[in-house]
């Protein structure tokens, strides 16, 4: 029997691994790849609240969740290609203007 | 113990996809992150139509396997981006990661473990046609905020364009200038 608790462990386990990407990482886009695992495993624990509670709104927070997102890689990887047409590197090492 | 077959989709699917993720994040060459990641998204919209939300899985595939993964495979080519060089994991990032990662797992496991998050752990009975039901939803109750993401997109689309078109047009009046 599959519970919404198994459920949640995936999506947990799946948002574990992107955050330890973005903290590992050094390379600007594969820390944008981790964050976009993160939106994804709230979206998968977002999807299981919403069919074991019941009705479909949960859905519906997902489908605007998942639009949003769209919009929002798009604007993020506008800023990375920006920011490589500056400092022509993809490193977060060579981005220290604010490091005190 | 009886397996049923919702039970083996279900253990293969997240056994795949998490294995997928990991090999997102252990890959140095960014493509092959980039298409573990397609993979990932594959199998996380496989959960979900597992869950009965079929029409959300198929929106994950279009946008985020379709869309969105398409857009970081362009970038990448774009940006012509090499294999990440290997490096020596300092203690300090080790630790910190690992410390993060530790919290947060904390507090997923104590609530994963409260007693009255167990009990309500019957499986929801599909909805016949969800999308149905969604569309319903989406273009009477939800019509202003359906609207508003619209306009969001619209936004984002045109930020997007000002971010990346204006920079080049500096940069080739720079270089006339100079020339």
């Amino acid at each position: 029997m599959i519970t919404l608790s198994h459920y949640l462990w995936v999506s947990g386990l799946l948002f574990l691994i992107g955050l330890g990407g973005v903290i590992l990482r050094r390379n600007i886009i594969v820390i944008y790849m981790g964050l976009e695992l993160m939106l994804t495993a709230g979206n998968l624990a977002m999807v299981a609240f919403s069919q074991f509670r019941g009705g479909i709104e949960g859905q519906l927070l997902v489908f605007f969740v998942i639009t949003v997102a769209a919009a929002e890689v798009a604007v993020g990887l506008a800023i990375i290609v920006a920011m490589f047409r500056l400092k022509q590197t993809a490193r977060v090492e060579d981005l220290r203007e604010l490091k005190f | 113990m009886e397996l049923g077959l919702s039970e083996i989709l279900f253990w293969v699917f997240s056994a795949l996809g998490v294995a997928a993720a990991l090999m997102v994040m252990m890959n140095r060459n960014p493509v092959a992150s980039a298409l573990c990641l397609v993979l990932t998204m594959v199998f996380v919209a496989a959960l979900m139509i597992l869950l009965g939300a079929f029409f959300l899985g198929t929106i994950q595939i279009l946008v985020y396997a379709g869309a969105v993964m398409v857009l970081f495979l362009f970038i990448i080519m774009l940006l012509n981006l090499k294999a990440e060089a290997a490096r020596r994991l300092s203690v300090f990032f080790v630790l910190g990661g690992l410390a993060v990662c530790g919290v947060i797992g904390m507090v997923v496991w104590k609530v994963v473990q409260q007693e009255n998050f167990l009990v309500k752990t019957i499986q929801a009975p599909f909805p016949l046609s969800d999308v149905k039901a969604l569309g319903k939803l989406l273009f009477a109750d939800y019509l202003l905020p359906f609207q508003l993401t619209g306009v969001l997109l619209l936004v984002a689309m045109v930020g997007v364009i000002l971010l990346c078109g204006k920079e080049q047009a500096s940069e080739t009046s720079k270089d006339e200038g100079v020339s």
